[in-house]
């Protein structure tokens, strides 16, 4: 089936809802492939950060410096200083569509402590996360979607996006399956913005729901777009001890501690400073320590949270979820008793390289693809660098799935739409009948369950040569076993065999990119940690990484495109300790 | 643990009618339910169809009957469940697939009560004000997560399938007591008409199924008394 809109939407979490929003007078369809309440901007529960100064004084400027400071100065800074001069605007505007903040005493939009977060230039820690209990993302995402429906924006729930069309090296269009149906159909735009998020699903423990499985990375990589930055990749420190649901920083943003097998709340050893409320790259490489170093409880590879010393009515009304969540899956009481975490696949950095409109660039020297956009978690902006703070995913959803609803709104105006390409729904079709036909006998469960375990055992947080080589030759093997695929449900209707199997494939073709860009980066730089090079190299590394796609997971090709500085002594790259 | 899992399977496509089937699975205690599902989908019956997204209660997407009642299967562990599950689909909702059920007309009935801030005054430049115990008023409603957990368990929606259901009028309770919202007057007409909050019959089922927690029959008496009384306020 053919569609014609103005703009087409993939995704409907938090930047794909808030550029819908900015585009008032086009025809827009947002697609997505669960229902728009589902989307995984619900799951985050901190906070989304601004310098209100509702608590004490704050400025955007210590916001930016934060947040160049804290992606280890792999941020393109002038990015950070729009993504923080933004966000104030931003949290107004959500508060004004309806967004139930928390509040201070004088009715103002509360705030509270985050990891990295800090006043003037890194002094002591600063309250800046603006927060709604500790369910901040699900209010984001219902906020939004809300207002969606006071503007009539058109939703196709339940579409899973196969294929990126470019014709005269333009964007025009998406073709996708519906999954209901089984149905292939065109979507048509003069503009199409990738707002799918990550692809936390490639590692065994992870916080991301099951539909982050790398869809638009892979998509808009097997068409000869680059990945930048795969190679960093957050994992968060407070994982829920081998299911990976997330303990929100929120926890220790009010006042929970780390404590070791041996009683110790080992932070304070790490970082004087900011102690539990260090970025999260350094507090998990600080959890393998201990654990590494026989510190975990019991000898084993967890620690806990303690949040005991709070109080119950404090944990009750800041920290309901989560308690919640400790009851729900480990059976722990957190009033009395402390959580088990380990670090958890939380969140990528990198992903579709854009420029502060979210419009993406295909090289080095920044060419723009027209009418393609990014935003979000699946875009590398690149205002999180090589270690993302907490609460900055949501104030990059909403500053930049802003931008990009406005670039595309002028965009619009000034194009008409480009034709589609020849055989358009080709690709497509043939992937999908060859799912149906195959019968090669593998199962996508279990590729993707080796992949999982590859990727959790090679490329954590804790990385060397010789272990990535592994993963390397790994990813091959399963790509190659990925082409014999055989699904047992041959069905048109609702057949989600199919779509495990589609996003399997989105899965490995972002692990690969993860994986090449480990292994060539030999330097140590927020998240990505190696073994075999701890030191950061700024005279070599200071460079963002540009994987493009190979016919093989040996073949793929990097580039390298430099980090933007701007001229202020204050955000010179420099040591970085908390 | 080993587990006998009895689904109520239907494939429009192949099955004339719903048949039951059943499987028997190995399970760890505190396994989520939908691990369970996940293993059969994985290593037993690749067609057994299910939604499911964040798989810890937020996302909403794994509503389903589990031993008579509408719960999530990511929020029901198996040492919960005993030595053998009954699992079907929700009930009040047309069924799409096995566990799948449609979820459209429940969406259209929650944008029919305008769940959305209304206001005509001015924006300020910064936030608007709102005092704690303002924001308390209307806090559980907005836990809501969309599951359809409640409105699937309505003995009235049963009977009823035009009414409006519980999970619409938490969330237009959500914005009639937001001290913000200037739109009261306008969903407590669309919730006085026939199909409005007057077909809830008090049975406390979707208090009972809802899996965030949320007094649904208590916030649904308190949109009651704010028709009656004439608004938020006197409620």
């Amino acid at each position: 089936m053919y569609h014609k809109f103005d703009v087409v939407i993939v995704g409907s979490g938090g930047a794909g809802l808030m550029a819908a929003m900015q585009l008032p007078n086009a025809s827009v369809a947002v697609l997505t492939k669960v229902y728009p309440t589902r989307s995984h901007t619900g799951a985050a529960q901190g906070g989304v950060a601004a310098a209100l100064g509702n608590r004490e004084e704050d400025h955007w400027k210590w916001h930016m410096y934060d947040t160049v400071k804290g992606g280890d100065y792999l941020v393109d800074q002038p990015a950070a200083e729009i993504l923080t001069r933004d966000a104030i605007d931003a949290v107004y505007e959500l508060e004004h569509r309806g967004l139930p903040f928390n509040r201070t005493e004088d009715g103002l939009i509360d705030q509270r402590f985050f990891g990295g977060h800090t006043r003037n230039y890194g002094e002591g820690p600063v309250r800046r996360s603006c927060y709604a209990a500790d369910r901040t993302g699900h209010m984001i995402l219902q906020t939004m979607y809300q207002s969606s429906i006071k503007n009539e924006v058109r939703y196709f729930n339940e579409f899973l996006v196969l294929d990126l069309l470019i014709n005269e090296g333009q964007a025009c269009g998406v073709v996708a399956l519906e999954i209901k149906t089984g149905e292939i159909h065109t979507f048509h735009g003069k503009a199409i913005l990738f707002a799918t998020g990550g692809y936390g699903r490639a590692w065994r423990v992870t916080s991301n729901a099951f539909a982050c499985m790398g869809d638009g990375m892979s998509i808009a990589y097997r068409r000869g777009i680059p990945l930048q930055d795969m190679e960093m990749y957050q994992f968060h420190p407070t994982g829920i001890y081998k299911v990976g649901v997330l303990l929100s920083e929120a926890a220790r943003g009010e006042g929970g501690k780390l404590l070791n097998g041996k009683g110790e709340y080992f932070m304070e050893r790490y970082m004087p400073t900011l102690k539990d409320l260090a970025p999260r790259d350094i507090v998990s490489r600080c959890i393998v320590q201990e654990i590494k170093d026989g510190n975990g409880i019991d000898g084993k590879d967890y620690v806990y949270l303690d949040v005991r010393h709070l109080g119950a009515e404090k944990i009750a009304e800041k920290l309901p979820d989560i308690t919640d969540f400790a009851r729900n899956y480990l059976g722990v009481e957190p009033i009395t008793e402390p959580v088990p975490i380990q670090p958890t696949a939380h969140y990528a950095m990198g992903g579709i390289p854009t420029d502060i409109d979210a419009r993406v660039v295909l090289d080095s020297q920044w060419t723009p693809m027209p009418g393609f956009y990014a935003a979000g978690e699946v875009a590398c902006v690149s205002v999180h660098g090589a270690n993302r703070l907490g609460t900055n995913s949501l104030v990059d959803l909403i500053v930049f799935g802003r931008r990009a609803g406005k670039h595309m709104a002028k965009f619009i105006e000034e194009t008409s739409h480009v034709p589609l390409p020849a055989n358009h729904e080709e690709f497509s079709r043939e992937y999908v009948d060859r799912l149906y036909s195959s019968t090669g006998g593998e199962s996508a469960a279990h590729i993707r369950s080796e992949l999982q375990n590859e990727m959790i055992d090679n490329v954590f947080v804790e990385r060397t040569d010789e272990g990535l080589r592994h993963a390397l030759d790994k990813i091959a093997d399963l790509q190659e076993a990925y082409k014999k695929v055989q699904l047992q449900d041959k069905g048109k209707r609702f057949n989600t065999e199919m779509m495990e199997a589609i996003e399997l494939g989105f899965l490995l073709d972002c692990s690969e990119a993860t994986i090449h860009g480990a292994l060539a980066r030999t330097e140590s730089r927020g998240a990505h940690f190696r073994l075999d090079y701890q030191k950061r190299d700024d005279v070599n590394w200071l460079k963002h990484t540009l994987a493009y796609r190979g016919t093989k997971a040996h073949d793929v090709r990097l580039d390298y495109k430099d980090v933007i500085l701007i001229d202020d002594p204050i955000f010179k790259p420099k040591e970085r300790k908390y | 643990m080993n587990i006998l899992i009895r689904i109520k399977r239907f494939d429009p496509e192949r099955d004339s009618k719903p048949y039951w089937d059943e499987f028997r699975v190995e399970a760890d205690p505190i396994d989520r339910l939908l691990d369970t599902l996940n293993t059969i989908k994985w290593t037993m019956d690749g067609t057994l169809t299910f939604r499911r997204s964040c798989a810890h209660g937020v996302c909403g997407s794994d509503a389903m009957r589990i031993n008579g009642r509408n719960r999530l299967a990511c929020k029901v562990l198996m040492r919960d469940v005993g030595n053998k599950v009954t699992i079907e689909p929700m009930l009040g909702y047309a069924v799409i697939k096995d566990l799948v059920v449609d979820m459209d007309r429940f969406f259209e009935k929650y944008r029919s009560v305008k769940p959305f801030l209304i206001t005509y005054d001015n924006e300020p430049g910064t936030e608007r004000l709102q005092s704690q115990a303002q924001r308390e008023v209307y806090d559980e409603g907005t836990k809501c997560i969309l599951c359809g957990a409640c409105t699937g368990s309505c003995p009235s929606i049963w009977g009823n399938p035009d009414w409006v259901g519980p999970a619409s009028i938490v969330n237009a309770h959500r914005f009639i007591f937001d001290s913000r919202d200037q739109g009261a007057a306008e969903r407590l007409q669309l919730l006085s008409r026939k199909d409005g909050v007057w077909r809830c019959r008090t049975i406390f089922n979707c208090a009972d199924a809802c899996p965030r927690g949320i007094p649904v029959t208590d916030l649904i008496e308190q949109v009651k008394r704010a028709i009656v009384y004439g608004g938020p306020e006197e409620a």
